[in-house]
């Protein structure tokens, strides 16, 4: 057994009571987050694997097998952190207030052998840095993990088919229609019109904020699929702008039926459905054409 | 004159729409109209997916220019991709090597004042465009 995991089997109670105390005292201590017999326990756990792992021998690769049960638990409290809304100050905070925990208990211990304490404090530190390295990459891990699941739930959400009438479905696009948002908005719209049996589709364009020939690509893509079914597609809300680059970029929409809002387009909607909607004269009932 | 300069890093998809913002942000800085600004937007973004799909990304220099009195935004799009072997037929309508419209390279030069491709095979791709705020 080498010196450093001598000290730290040793010393663990004290190590883990300054350790505590530097983390209490910490003015960003999170107890509204994590109360303390919780932070005990875990510094605990992280400090008697720490303790094991060195005893190994080992004190510089992190990767090494012995060193598993130590990143496990750090990935573990990075991740739960990340997920609880813990800043990375505070996370990275966790492991460097170990490391001065065991600064200050070496230099308790070895201030007559200045040469010993400086190397071994060398060796615990570079350790720990990479321990702290370790925290920071999960962290970062468990945010982009709560990043990719919000957008899974945006991308569910942004889609949604509206049935405005007996037969005709309304289907309003708001952001970047991507490949992959294409995907979703066919599935949804072929699957509607199954369901309910709609012989039109309108689909609003108002919220995309540019059509680049993509972009346009996806729509025939969506309205000759539509087609197939059976079922007739107007795509609605092209503003004044995207009609001029759609033409400068030379895209041909010609043989689709476009509106330039959703109201005209329910107007056609209706038309082809025989549906007629006028004002009535008790002024009761729908009025939509005034 | 350059005016204000700023570089992008285009890897994946997700960098897309910030770098679109972006250009928005200096066409309304510069008081772009509204058409103006949508037809340098949509340039942009043809441009920007050209060097997703071709080139697995590059980098975009952004600037704002002064000319004798006029103000506007110049892009340039570096790629370090495969290159195109036939520029004028990358130009022509219609043509694609991917599964698009082909419209991307030549719908581009037409939304935007200046455009100017260089290209070598196996060395890759710059595009620059200009757009002046007026659109002229």
């Amino acid at each position: 057994m080498n010196n450093t995991a001598q000290l730290l089997q040793n010393n663990k109670k004290r190590i883990l009571e300054i350790w505590m105390q530097n983390q209490l005292d910490d003015e960003a201590l999170r107890d509204d987050l994590i109360s303390n017999e919780e932070l005990r326990r875990q510094s605990e756990e992280l400090l008697s694997s720490l303790a094991s792992a060195t005893a190994s021998g080992n004190v510089e690769n992190i990767y090494a097998p012995e060193y598993e049960p130590v990143t496990e638990i750090l990935t573990d409290i990075s991740i739960t952190r990340a997920r609880q809304g813990f800043s990375p100050r505070e996370t990275g905070m966790y492991v460097l207030s170990l490391k001065q925990a065991i600064s200050q208990v070496m230099e308790n211990k070895l201030s007559d052998k200045p040469e010993q304490l400086y190397k071994e404090l060398n060796t615990m530190h570079r350790l720990l840095d990479n321990l702290s390295m370790v925290t920071f990459d999960t962290f970062i891990k468990g945010r982009e993990e709560v990043i990719l699941r919000q957008n899974d739930e945006i991308s569910e959400i942004s889609t949604p088919v509206i049935r405005v009438w007996e037969g005709i479905l309304a289907l309003p696009i708001i952001g970047t229609l991507d490949s992959a948002r294409t995907q979703i908005v066919m599935e949804n719209l072929l699957q509607e019109i199954v369901n309910t049996g709609s012989s039109i589709a309108i689909l609003d364009i108002s919220g995309v904020p540019a059509v680049d020939s993509l972009v346009a690509q996806h729509l025939i893509k969506t309205v000759s699929a539509t087609r197939l079914m059976g079922a007739e597609c107007i795509i609605s809300g092209i503003r004044a702008e995207i009609a001029q680059t759609i033409v400068h970029l030379g895209i041909d929409l010609s043989n689709i039926k476009t509106k330039a809002s959703l109201a005209s387009a329910l107007q056609v909607a209706f038309a082809m459905r025989g549906v007629e909607v006028r004002k009535s004269n008790k002024n009761t009932g729908l009025n939509l054409l005034r | 004159m350059i005016l204000s300069k700023d570089t992008m890093q285009i890897v994946h998809e997700q960098n897309v729409v910030p770098f679109r913002n972006r250009v928005k942000e200096l066409a309304t800085k510069i008081g772009m109209s509204l058409v103006n600004q949508t037809k340098l937007i949509t340039a942009a973004s043809e441009l920007v997916r050209n060097m997703l799909k071709y080139a697995n990304g590059g980098k975009i220099l952004l600037e704002i220019i002064s000319n004798n009195g006029r103000t506007g935004v110049r892009l340039t799009f570096m790629d370090e991709g495969p290159g195109i072997a036939d520029v004028q037929q990358a130009m022509r309508d219609g043509f694609s090597t991917g599964k698009s419209l082909g419209l991307g390279l030549p719908g581009a030069k037409r939304l935007v004042n200046e455009f100017d491709i260089k290209s070598k095979p196996g060395e890759g791709t710059t595009v620059t465009i200009t757009h002046w705020k007026n659109g002229r």
